[in-house]
């Protein structure tokens, strides 16, 4: 039967997508040859940012590992829409445990994996994955340990900001301002407090593991290539991923990937990677975009412009894009002309 | 081979000969001692090849185990009172996906008041997480059911909780015999799991289940409890016939023929009232006892059989459901159902507090003319008890209790660690 690859092009960048790359960098978007770790049927909400992150980062570890991948999950969305009983979406040894364990048991699969030795499957890899919740909050002492004692596993986190799974409750990654279930646009501090904030991947820098990244499902090959990358190391590797959530943000389903682009453009989320405590690289913003942008579409914003827009609470955030664009170097330098 | 060794090392040498492949360890009296031991057998070479892992926390140390045990390796872990507490999602988590780990557990009590010493709080606590429990009487008994546990626990896919008590058992120095690595060998199959990660054949372990199949997902769990006790008793008669000796097995019964009153209770507490139980009988008194070996599954047949020709029944336990009375009695009490005799519940020797010979004949004597309230608390000290109510009557801010017990005293309490 011929094969017709299906191109993918991006939209809405500054660049032109696949057209102009070799062909072995074009994202695998639709192959015969692609893994599907993760097959269509879950039961994700359309437009779902976890479930597109979780299938392009699987697939580019098992892309890495010749399909040698083990995966152990924490409870949360990805685990409940992935595996409605009688079904399963993986085509991968799958393992869910519970909410706060999952770098450990990967760090016990990793162990056996390894006591196995080399007669059984050299190859074999172990992939860890869970929400903001499972990795920021409740998992993070197994996180930590497992990043210490630099166990051979990948963990990636999809970060959607807050507790999806049980109905959209902060969580320790949940950003300031946003109203969830547990934050309510109410009082004279509307939404969540500006708190002092935890991000995990400069706390997993902090390790000094070998591999560190940051990544959003605005820049899929981006995303592949961090995993690819990640693949190449032993010992503890950690990506974290930004995934917008429809239901949770309050965004039009077709916009996951204008708002995961949005929050890279913005600086809100800056998009680097890590070896061995140290930046490598970032994704450049080319033209800084004002945080307004990011935040006016979503609904877990709308108290911050009302009659009376919070200029001060905008202003305060539009600050914390600021520094992340200085401290992790994310402005573009200037096109020389 | 007979040898003069401490509990804990006995137990550790044992766990090696059994080739486990994957050790988590986190320190927590009076356990410590063994994953010591094996860690340096592997740090040594002389157990290979085993990973050790120091993890960050009991939660870790059972979950390192279910990835490990998932991924087809053979998993131990050990802990106690807090840390069996501290791990108990994980506990049950274990049991529900059908991993066989295998745990000691050195027995100890549960704070607060934070207190080191021997009781079964920690073990009973975690009686329903769907895990066997076998209890030790000896150190002997200890180091020999961690051989037969791993083999119970891979052939039911069911983890194993072996329960020593701590400090009585893990810290003494006792002759036992040790087996021969030839000797377990023989005894103890390859672990071939029946789920397993392996890539070449995907599996999904841990899926969501609902209303639809989650009751007959946890009869099943019920059911394969209700075959280890088939199972036990036929895997300790071929554990003698390897290593010549009677260890293990559903329950076991001294002097209780022709009993009168028998006496009920687990651990090495056993070993105090076999002796109060000769010096008895000498005088004539009709009295036995029953020791519990297997806790979980309750083995209610073989306890009923043993106590239905007696009059009275004591069960004397180191733990306590509060606000009703025993644990053990409980399920001592099913077991009798419908069987008319006198039942006593004797709570004895929680947090350490030594069981004596001369405690123990007041008990049995009083027992033995059924003078004995239903529910009895061995040794309490009433005076304490009621000075502190008074304190409490009198001052709305009477301060912590635990606290103003030990002013009354007047002991520095023991060092926590
Ligand atoms: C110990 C424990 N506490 C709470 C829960 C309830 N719970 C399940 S999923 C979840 C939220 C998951 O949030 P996150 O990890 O961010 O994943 P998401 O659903 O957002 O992808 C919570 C609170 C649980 N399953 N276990
Ligand atoms: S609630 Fe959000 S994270 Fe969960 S499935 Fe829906 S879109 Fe995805
Ligand atoms: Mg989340």
């Amino acid at each position: 039967m011929s094969f017709q690859p299906v191109k993918f092009y991006q939209t809405g960048t500054f660049t032109v997508g696949n057209r102009l790359l070799p062909p072995e960098e074009r994202s695998v978007q639709a192959s015969a040859k692609r893994f599907n770790s993760i097959n269509s049927g879950h039961r994700a909400c359309q437009g779902c940012g976890e479930a597109l992150g979780a299938r392009y980062a699987i697939d580019a570890a098992m892309e890495a590992t010749d399909g040698q991948v083990i995966a152990a999950n924490a409870t949360g969305c990805l685990e409940v829409f992935s595996t409605p009983y009688p079904e399963t979406s993986w085509q991968i040894p799958w393992i869910h445990s519970l909410f706060g364990n999952t770098a450990a048991v990967a760090t016990g699969i990793a162990a056996a994996l390894k006591v196995k030795g080399l007669s059984q499957n050299p190859k074999t890899r172990v992939v860890a994955q869970g929400g903001d919740g499972g990795t920021t909050d409740i998992g993070f002492g197994c996180l930590s340990g497992m990043f210490e004692r630099n166990d051979d596993v990948l963990y990636i986190c999809y970060d959607n900001g807050g507790y999806m799974n049980t109905g959209v409750q902060r969580s320790s990654a949940t950003p300031p301002a946003a109203r969830t279930a547990t934050t309510m646009a109410v009082g004279p501090e509307p939404g969540n407090v500006f708190g002092q904030g935890k991000f995990v991947p400069a706390i997993a820098m902090a390790h000094n593991i070998p591999y560190v990244a940051t990544a959003t499902v605005a820049d899929l090959r981006d995303l592949e290539a961090k995993v690819r990358r990640a693949m190449e190391f032993r010992g503890a590797r950690y990506i974290h991923i930004l995934v917008p959530c429809p239901l949770g943000w309050g965004t039009p389903s077709q916009d996951t990937i204008k708002m995961a682009r949005l929050a890279k453009e913005t600086g809100i989320f800056p998009v680097f990677e890590a070896e061995h405590g140290e930046i490598k690289s970032v994704l450049a913003i080319r033209r800084p975009l004002p945080v307004e942008d990011y935040l006016r579409p979503q609904k877990r914003y709308a108290h911050l412009f009302g009659k009376t827009p919070a200029l001060a609470t905008i202003a305060h955030i539009q600050e914390l894009a600021d520094r992340n664009i200085r401290k992790y170097g994310l402005q573009a330098r200037k096109e020389g002309h | 081979m007979l040898k003069q060794t401490e509990g804990s090392r006995a137990v550790a040498e044992a766990v090696a000969m059994c080739r486990p492949e994957v050790i988590c360890a986190y320190p927590i009296s009076p356990q410590t001692h063994i994953v010591e031991a094996l860690g340096e057998m592997v740090k040594d070479g002389t157990l290979s090849p085993c990973e050790f892992i120091n993890v960050e926390s009991e939660f870790a140390a059972m979950s390192v185990a279910i990835g490990s045990a998932a991924a087809g390796a053979r998993s131990y872990t050990a802990t106690a009172s807090q840390g069996l507490l501290f791990m108990a999602e994980a506990v049950y988590n274990a049991s529900g996906l059908g991993l066989p780990i295998v745990m000691t557990v050195a027995n100890r009590a549960i704070g607060a008041p934070i207190n080191i010493w021997n009781d079964h709080s920690d073990a009973l606590s975690q009686r329903d997480s769907g895990w066997l429990q076998l209890f030790a009487e000896t150190n002997q008994e200890a180091l020999d059911l961690h051989i037969q546990a791993f083999r119970l626990a891979e052939e039911l896919s069911l983890p194993v909780m072996v329960c020593m008590d701590g400090f009585i058992l893990t810290h003494a120095y006792e002759r036992v015999d040790m087996p021969t690595q030839a000797q377990v060998d023989a005894y103890l199959p390859k672990y071939v799991p029946r789920q397993v990660l392996d890539p070449g054949e995907p599996v999904s372990i841990g899926a969501m289940v609902g209303p639809e199949a989650f009751m007959e997902v946890r009869y099943l769990a019920h059911a394969k409890q209700m075959e280890a006790l088939e199972l036990i008793p036929s895997y300790a008669a071929e554990f003698k016939s390897v290593f010549g000796r009677d260890s293990g097995g559903l329950t076991h019964t001294y002097r209780t023929e022709d009993a009168e009153t028998i006496i009920v209770a687990m651990g090495s507490v056993l070993g105090t009232i076999k002796d109060v139980i000769d010096e008895m009988r000498e005088e004539g008194h009709k009295i036995g006892v029953l020791g519990i070996t297997l806790f979980r599954p309750f083995p209610l047949a073989r306890v009923r059989e043993s106590l239905q020709g007696a009059k009275r029944v004591v069960v004397l336990e180191k733990s306590m459901a509060v606000g009703l009375g025993g644990i053990l009695s409980t399920n001592v009490r099913m077991a009798l159902s419908g069987l008319h005799m006198h039942g006593y519940t004797v709570i004895a020797g929680l947090g350490g507090r030594a069981i004596t010979k001369k405690s123990l004949h007041g008990l049995f004597r009083q027992a033995g003319q059924d003078a004995l309230e239903p529910l009895t608390f061995l040794d309490l000290d009433w005076n304490m008890v009621n000075k502190q109510l008074e304190r409490e009557k009198a001052h709305r801010r009477s301060g912590p209790v635990a606290e103003n017990l030990l002013r009354d005293v007047g002991v520095v309490a023991a060092r926590n660690y």
